[in-house]
């Protein structure tokens, strides 16, 4: 039985607690807050490229020599997995839901008889999966997770690194992992193709054949420029949605803990009371059976 | 005139801006170019340069960018930019230092790969325009 000072101290320490995880939710409730606004203030430019994208593509295929970061290398024997997590932790589910699910995925392809190489970007998909996969870790990028808004630059770094691995010819498929953002309570993991470029299907007008572009420079030049920086919006994207994901499951979890430090509190003192009132009556009981005797 | 054209200039990380003007001038890669409503369906390249919104004849607003594409279709002129600021915001000091910073980085650099010389001349080339927009502007 633990006594009566254990369990004061005990309580207090649950209320610490309790206090920390309610303010890491409110932080994390208005991180969150922002963290959306920049999704969804990135959004317009994303749904512009991939609309050019389409055209673009459209006016190459029927020409025929397409660019390689579109048509593929024409094998896919090496998967490039880019693993986006978050650099700390106390979020839930939000980082082992992404790791468990690139396990499965580097599972697979191995089962098919293919060769896995990993990009990580933050810390903790790194550190989870290095004791397993250590080996196929080919890069990490540090310090984009935890800046407090991701700029375009930090993607264009990760895309400018896949590209370098795909020129020297490092891998044929590349695909991102990360965090769908649906809302505060879910998130979706999410695969998406980065290489080769799935080009996004045309949208067609209801009425007649679609609008014949004009191209200034010629498409395959503007194509050169445009696929790489479709990567490094995809890429933007990708972490955008990510960082809206982490605080969305991170205020949920420090909500939760929020909730269950409460209870124990509750629960601890209701024991205490009775405890000490346990500790009274046995010393009257005492003090009346020390009377009697006398 | 009632033909007005839709113009939104996008950056990767927000919408700068979305109006109707009259007339949108462009840096294209090869020569500026304006775009009238109704112009034909075009995609092109942008060189670092400015884009300038004409009203009554007169530009009203006017961007810089670091390069970029533009498509024009019968839903107006879309601007894709990158390192899009308003030209009355850059201070002609500032985009001198830029200039000089980019060029000693260029000289600096020891035996660059051809990529990173390559990406230094670029930003050599957007700070020289950047300059230049900027004491076009205020002369």
């Amino acid at each position: 039985m633990p006594s009566l000072k254990d369990m004061r101290n005990r309580i207090n320490s649950v209320r610490a607690t309790r206090k920390i995880t309610s303010a890491m939710k409110l932080v994390a409730g208005s991180k969150l807050r922002r963290a959306q606004e920049y999704a969804e203030a990135a959004r317009p430019y994303a749904a512009k490229m991939a609309a050019m994208l389409a055209n673009l593509a459209a006016a190459v295929r029927e020409q025929g020599e397409a660019p390689p970061l579109l048509a593929g290398t024409g094998k896919d024997d090496t998967h490039l997995i880019v693993v986006a997590t978050a650099d700390r932790g106390l979020c839930g589910a939000f980082n082992s839901s992404i790791v468990r699910a690139t396990r499965r995925r580097i599972q697979e392809l191995k089962e098919q008889g293919k060769t896995v190489k990993l990009v990580c970007v933050g810390r903790k998909g790194r550190d989870m999966l290095r004791r397993e996969y250590g080996d196929l870790i080919v890069e990490f990028v540090d310090g984009i997770a935890g800046k407090r808004r991701i700029a375009f630059a930090d993607a264009e770094r990760v895309a400018a690194k896949l590209l370098e691995l795909y020129e020297a010819r490092a891998f044929d498929v590349a695909t991102i992992v990360f965090n769908r953002f649906k809302s505060a309570m879910v998130q979706i993991v999410t695969f998406k193709q980065l290489i080769p470029v799935e080009a996004p299907e045309a949208e067609r007008g209801g009425e007649g054949p679609r609008a014949i572009y004009e191209f200034e420079p010629d498409e395959e030049r503007i194509l050169s420029e445009l696929l790489p920086r479709n990567l490094a919006v995809q890429i933007y994207g990708a972490l955008l949605e990510n960082a809206a994901s982490e605080q969305g499951a991170r205020m949920v979890a420090m909500d939760n803990a929020t909730r269950n430090a409460g209870e124990m509190i509750d629960k601890l003192t209701l024991r205490y009371n009775r405890q000490r009132q346990a500790n009274i009556t046995k010393e009257l009981i005492e003090i009346v059976s020390g009377a009697e005797a006398l | 005139m009632a033909e007005r054209l839709n113009v939104e200039v996008v950056d990767p990380e927000r919408v700068i801006t979305s109006a109707t003007v009259e007339m949108v001038v462009l840096p294209g890669a090869e020569g500026d170019f304006g775009v009238l409503p109704l112009h034909a369906p075009l995609v092109s390249l942008l060189r670092p340069g400015v884009v300038s919104l004409f009203e009554n004849g007169r530009p009203s607003r006017r961007f810089f960018v670091a390069g970029g594409f533009v498509e024009v279709n019968e839903q107006g002129c879309t601007v894709l930019a990158e390192g899009v600021e308003p030209l009355e915001e850059i201070s002609r000091a500032a985009a001198e230092q830029a200039l000089k910073d980019a060029e000693e980085d260029l000289a600096d650099a020891k035996a660059p790969s051809e990529e990173e010389r390559a990406r230094l001349e670029r930003a050599v080339a957007i700070a020289r325009a950047r300059l230049e927009a900027v004491s076009q502007a205020t002369s």
